[in-house]
């Protein structure tokens, strides 16, 4: 095993590199947020995300004054782009909140070091995704109609459609997320607050910070809130994709009409969620030098979870295509040939097959899992192949439904596409905005974890760990 | 003693006479500070305060804080929450705006869970987020533990335990012979 010099680098498979203490810790991940130099990296990043941000601006501002009709969307394919743009984003999102929530319950030491950009992540996808629907509603800016509040029209939503109970999922996930994250940051914020140089440091860490002085009193109430929020939040992000799957399970359509839908979208979001984390945490601890915090070990699992959570979602390829077949409907059996086999689309469910199941097999070998460039390419490969999942399940059922009279075909115009990319902007933006004002990694508990790891550190652990990855004892 | 406690007075250390929030003594590991909690409670001090920068397992219950009841407050909010959830969805339904469709049930229950959990998760999650902050006494731009030299490294490696002058026990002298012998790298006085 490589051996630290300092602070400096070296891979390691332990979940915290060696000589990690409380203040090498602090220092790491708190200079570049205090330091007044912003790295080049860091404006160049920004400044395309800032591009982008304005296609962004730019395309909803043309889609008010025009209406959707600036996209692609036909009849039968009413839900095209900016559906499947939504349920991308917000799978995304979902892998933070497990990461922080469910794995804490679960208690995976390996979760400290990532959770908090994560959770900032989820955040940040929960907004991309958020504004879909409401951008697609055709008059978005009276999207409060879809809350129920006394009105003069006297009505309600109607609370037995899966789209409304959509609104109330996304709502409390978006708000409860964000307590989630607050909460958590307010200690590390007042570590921020007590090593601030800048009066503007002072002032906006001061504030966020709400006078916190760690008293023991105030850890035990503390503790207790963090611990019943990850058990409130671990149950609300299984039920938030299963309902977005019954927007699609509840409905007739020969492809959406599957009772399989919620768990398997569940899996498919979390396989795409830690495909995200990969993505963003592979160049973060390059950069802000926390390959003694972010280690390989953390490459390691979130890979093994997503080679899992992968196998998932291929089963639910197959279940959908096998229950085609054993329901015996004309209609059923139809969509299954035309997803595979379909003139218009084939290539669609072939790449998705390539992208989802293929690209992740060479994750059963320990070597790709700990190699930070190998991951980060199967990475991307499995963010398309979950964007292309939605393409198929949406685009591909809706195209050829029930009637040959009433098909039609779908293709994306270019302000579909430039609000897609702009909403990588929107969220490119938001990231480079956190990792610049916040820290990246929870720094409180990363110190508890060290102060465990240098006086109690669990033998057992540790010697299941060395048989694992076949190292020698230290000294 | 300490260059701190001995030294030049600091703006943070108060006149001889002054008032005082307490007295602060300042350890370099959890281990320290929990055993000299633990000595403290032994010795009669009720009114104290440790503050460490991560939660020290056993420190709240040396200092007599009894465990937390949010739980019980995170229930209450639950079973609110599911009852208004459930009752916002029957009323509209079935009272305020009954649509009838092909005769199916008004009151057709399957389809108020969903909601009914969202809103029981919201108002538990909102109840467990602010009540702690509330039972804190945050946010609160003002404490005295602050005026304490050198307490900006409690959030960063230090720990300390404040015996605070309202306790019945405390002396100014008697506290401060106590605290020392506790093995603090220093003792320094609190101003209000």
């Amino acid at each position: 095993m490589a051996v630290t010099t300092g602070s400096r680098v070296v891979e390691t498979t332990r979940v915290l590199g060696p000589g990690q203490t409380p203040t090498v810790l602090d220092d790491t991940v708190n200079t570049p947020v205090l330091s007044g130099r912003t790295p080049a990296w860091w404006w160049a990043g920004f400044s395309i995300s800032a591009l982008l941000l304005g296609l962004y601006l730019l395309s909803v501002v043309h889609l008010i004054t025009s209406g959707v009709g600036i996209f692609g969307n036909n009849q039968p394919v009413a839900w095209a782009m900016p559906i499947i743009n939504f349920v991308w984003w917000i799978g995304i999102g979902h892998a933070g909140t497990l990461i922080s929530a469910a794995l804490l319950i679960f208690r995976q030491p390996w979760r400290t070091s990532i959770n908090r950009f994560a959770e900032a992540m989820t955040i940040f996808a929960v907004v991309c995704a958020g504004l879909y629907p409401i951008l697609h509603l055709g008059r978005p800016w009276v999207f409060y109609w879809l809350m129920p509040y006394p009105n003069t029209f006297g009505m309600f939503p109607q609370f037995r459609s899966p789209l409304t109970w959509d609104v109330f999922a996304i709502t409390a996930y978006a708000t409860v997320s964000v307590v989630f994250w607050y909460i958590g940051l307010i200690p590390d914020l007042a570590t921020l607050r007590d090593s601030a140089k800048s009066r503007f440091q002072k002032l906006l860490y001061g504030s966020l910070a709400l006078g916190w002085n760690g008293s023991a009193r105030a850890w035990t109430r503390y503790m207790r809130a963090y611990l019943l929020l990850a058990a409130l939040s671990f149950p609300l992000v299984l039920s938030v994709h299963s309902t977005i799957a019954m927007d699609f399970a509840v409905s007739q359509l020969p492809g959406w009409n599957n009772t399989i839908m919620p768990p398997y979208f569940v899996a498919g979001a979390v396989f795409a969620g830690f495909a995200m984390v990969l993505i963003l945490a592979i160049p973060l601890r390059r950069a802000f030098h926390l390959r003694n915090v972010i280690t390989v070990r953390h490459l390691d699992n979130a890979a093994k979870l997503l080679l899992g959570t992968g196998l998932i979602v291929v089963y639910g390829y197959g279940i959908e295509i096998f229950m085609a077949w054993y329901s015996g409907v004309e209609f059923e059996v139809y969509m299954a040939y035309n997803r595979v086999l379909g003139a218009d689309h084939w290539w669609a469910f072939w790449l998705l097959i390539l992208c989802n199941f293929v690209a992740i097999q060479p994750l059963w070998f320990r070597s790709v899992r700990q190699n930070p460039l190998a991951l980060f390419v199967i990475s991307v490969f499995v963010s398309i192949g979950m964007w292309l999942e939605r393409f198929v399940i949406v685009v591909v059922s809706l195209t050829k439904d029930f009637l040959p009279s009433a098909w039609f075909n779908y293709t994306p115009t270019f302000w579909d596409w430039a609000l897609y990319a702009g909403s990588f902007g929107l969220f490119g933006t938001l990231f480079f905005l956190f990792l610049r004002l916040l820290p990246a990694v929870a720094t409180t508990e990363m110190k508890e974890l060290a102060h465990h790891d240098a006086h109690h550190g669990s033998d057992y652990y540790e010697r299941i760990r060395r048989e694992y990855y076949g190292e020698e004892a230290e000294a | 003693m300490s260059d701190v406690a001995s030294g030049a007075p600091t703006a943070g250390t108060p006149a001889a006479d002054a008032p005082l929030h307490g007295l602060a003594a300042e350890y370099a590991s959890p281990e320290q500070v929990l055993a000299a909690a633990t000595a403290a409670k032994q010795a009669g001090y009720r009114v104290m305060d440790a503050y460490s920068p991560y939660p020290v397992e056993g420190l709240d219950e040396a200092i007599g804080q009894p465990p937390s009841k949010l739980g019980y407050l995170v229930l209450a909010a639950a079973l609110a929450g599911a009852f208004l959830g459930y009752f916002m969805q029957w009323y509209a339904t079935v009272e305020f705006y009954p649509l009838n469709i092909g005769g199916r049930p008004l009151h057709s229950w399957p389809n108020f869970i969903v909601i009914t959990f969202e809103v029981t998760v919201l108002l538990s999650a909102l109840t467990a987020a602010f009540g702690m902050l509330v039972r804190n006494g945050l946010p609160r731009p003002y404490h005295a533990i602050f005026n304490t030299p050198g307490f900006e490294r409690a959030t960063r490696d230090r720990f300390f335990l404040c015996i605070e002058a309202e306790d019945p026990s405390f002396e100014r002298r008697a506290t401060r012979a106590f605290l020392e012998d506790t093995g603090p790298l220093a003792v320094t006085e609190v101003a209000r």
